[in-house]
């Protein structure tokens, strides 16, 4: 399954360019991003969710990012994925990533179905496939594509931050990266740790 | 704990949102999200028709007649606030004249969660309602992305329709909106003034005094032009020293002629450029058109072109009204040099 590259295919959804946009400017204002932009040797500053761009763009965009910060890439990386679940302005993806299951442990189970979730809302959106092993109720390990090298980093802020969102106690362990994968080592320590943020199915989007 | 007891059991986690009816049609046992629906009232003990008001099948008043609806599609709403609207299908119950009513939110799912504050573990595993809500919330901030883009690339797209139509040098407009303008007051049929206005001795500014010289004028003249005439009338520049007036409802050659007397009288007083002057004037053709004339935009164009080539001959700097009799003085009949070819282009 993982051998097929199947992001060869389609070109970079907007709304991975524009996450990153997003996460610059929330975090650490309008100047640094424009200075990424340049950086990435780019023409324009805004990218917009709705379109699709070069694949190229985005490894350069997170080069240019890291360069700007001054902060390793990988780090960058597990940032973006902490801002993308904890951020006010990008609340929708943490309360869809929410349905995925009432524990911790279920929203982990779920991740095997995110692209295809994904794709019901975005139907040109291609995310990068997850795959969950457990290999005891507190063991797991997290295999995922990885089309731009460090996606296993945005997930591990992902899921510390989730963990966090359940009120769950989780290891978190970043074990390799080949062949177009990485894995995430993931253990439980404590399933209801602390009380964790509420999840009201009903809220409406503002 | 009795057979039927541990049915009930087995239906609060598999449909948690049945009713079951005794033979009088009281509720005997509510599903554990059903009863969420009233926190505060206890459904066991209430005639199931005094809670729910069922809408259709129609006429509905007694047990009996509700047991007959068996198998088919019950619509139901709360008989007070929040009227939640409810489908529902009832089944024979497990002991001697029971029913067993099943409910579902349908389509008013997404209020009803809200208004109830359900969560996931409300629905049973197997139901697809909580996927629905997820498709609901993803559905909502995918429009809304789209939207926005819809919105910025409508912005966009009025930027640069205005720029196609603005002649850059003197943010007049440029032929090609000319050409849309007089199309659109021919195929309303109503009269119309048209001023073709040539600058003369323009190029001389330009070889003598430089482009910065000639951009200058280009730009003191539209300033003139635009002064000269009122924000209906369209002003455009058409080609290098070229210029198209249009003057919706023109009262007749007497507005024309004062009109082009002011301008080119304006456009006689020398031009001042970084200590230098730059003398230059105009000639003006005019013509009108008159509705039911039948003329097509070549045409008008073409009599205004008459007229201004006749000003031409006349010594420059000076107007002439278009008039039949203009084409039959030979030396009008050719087109003024330069004119024809860039008014097809």
């Amino acid at each position: 399954m993982y051998g097929a590259k199947i992001w060869d295919i389609c070109a970079m959804h907007g709304l991975i360019n524009r996450a990153i946009q997003c996460f610059v400017t929330d975090s650490y204002g309008a100047d640094k991003w424009v200075e990424a932009t340049r950086v990435a040797d780019l023409d324009f500053v805004e990218f917009e969710a709705m379109l699709t761009y070069d694949d190229d763009i985005t490894p350069a965009l997170l080069d240019a990012v890291s360069d700007v910060l001054d902060r390793p890439r990988d780090e960058v990386m597990e940032d973006i994925g902490t801002y993308l679940v904890s951020h006010p302005n990008v609340e929708a993806l943490r309360r869809l990533l929410r349905f995925g299951g009432v524990t911790f442990v279920e929203f982990l189970h779920s991740l095997d179905d995110l692209p295809d979730r994904a794709r019901l809302a975005v139907s040109d959106l291609n995310l990068p496939r997850i795959e969950l092993r457990d290999h005891s109720p507190t063991q797991f390990s997290l295999i995922c594509q990885s089309p731009v090298a460090g996606y296993g980093h945005v997930m591990m802020g992902i899921l510390r931050t989730m963990a966090d969102d359940y009120g769950t106690l989780a290891m978190l362990e970043h074990t390799g990266a080949g062949n177009g994968v990485e894995t995430i080592s993931v253990s439980l320590i404590e399933t209801e740790f602390a009380e964790g943020r509420v999840f009201d199915l009903g809220a409406r989007a503002s | 704990m009795s057979d039927v007891g541990q049915m009930y059991q087995t239906l609060d986690v598999l449909c948690p949102m049945h009713v079951v009816l005794s033979a009088t049609g009281h509720v005997t046992h509510a599903g554990p999200t059903v009863q969420k629906l009233r926190p505060d009232t206890a459904m066991i003990g209430r005639r199931f028709l005094e809670i729910f008001d069922l809408k259709r099948p129609r006429a509905i008043s007694t047990m009996d007649q509700l047991r007959d609806t068996a198998g088919t599609k019950l619509h139901l709403q709360l008989r007070d606030a929040p009227q939640t609207e409810v489908k529902g299908i009832l089944v024979p119950g497990f002991a001697p004249d029971h029913s067993i009513v099943n409910l579902s939110f349908g389509i008013s799912v997404v209020d009803a969660v809200s208004d109830y504050a359900l969560s996931s573990a409300d629905f049973a595993a197997t139901d697809l309602t909580v996927e629905m809500l997820y498709l609901v919330e993803a559905k909502s901030a995918a429009m809304d992305a789209s939207r926005k883009l819809n919105l910025r690339l409508q912005g966009a797209m009025i930027a640069a329709e205005e720029q196609a139509f603005t002649d850059t040098l003197t943010g007049l407009k440029n032929r090609r909106a000319m050409d849309h303008v007089l199309a659109r007051h021919i195929q309303w049929d109503t009269r119309f003034g048209l001023m073709q206005i040539d600058l003369d001795w323009f190029k001389a500014v330009n070889d003598t005094l430089g482009h910065a010289a000639g951009d200058h004028v280009l730009q003191t003249v539209a300033r003139v032009m635009v002064e000269e005439t009122r924000e209906t009338d369209t002003v455009a520049r058409v080609g290098g020293d070229e210029f198209v007036i249009i003057l919706p409802h023109a009262k007749g050659p007497d507005s024309l002629l004062s009109i082009g007397r002011r301008i080119i009288k304006r456009l006689s007083r020398p031009i001042p450029f970084q200590g230098e002057e730059c003398k230059i004037s105009a000639s003006i053709g005019a013509a009108v058109f008159e509705p039911e004339s039948g003329l097509t935009v070549a045409e008008i164009l073409d009599n205004a072109d008459v007229a201004l080539y006749a000003s031409k001959h006349g010594g420059r700097s000076q107007q002439t009204i278009y008039h039949p009799d203009l084409r039959a003085q030979t030396h009008n009949l050719a087109p003024p040099v330069g004119r024809a070819d860039t008014r097809t282009a």
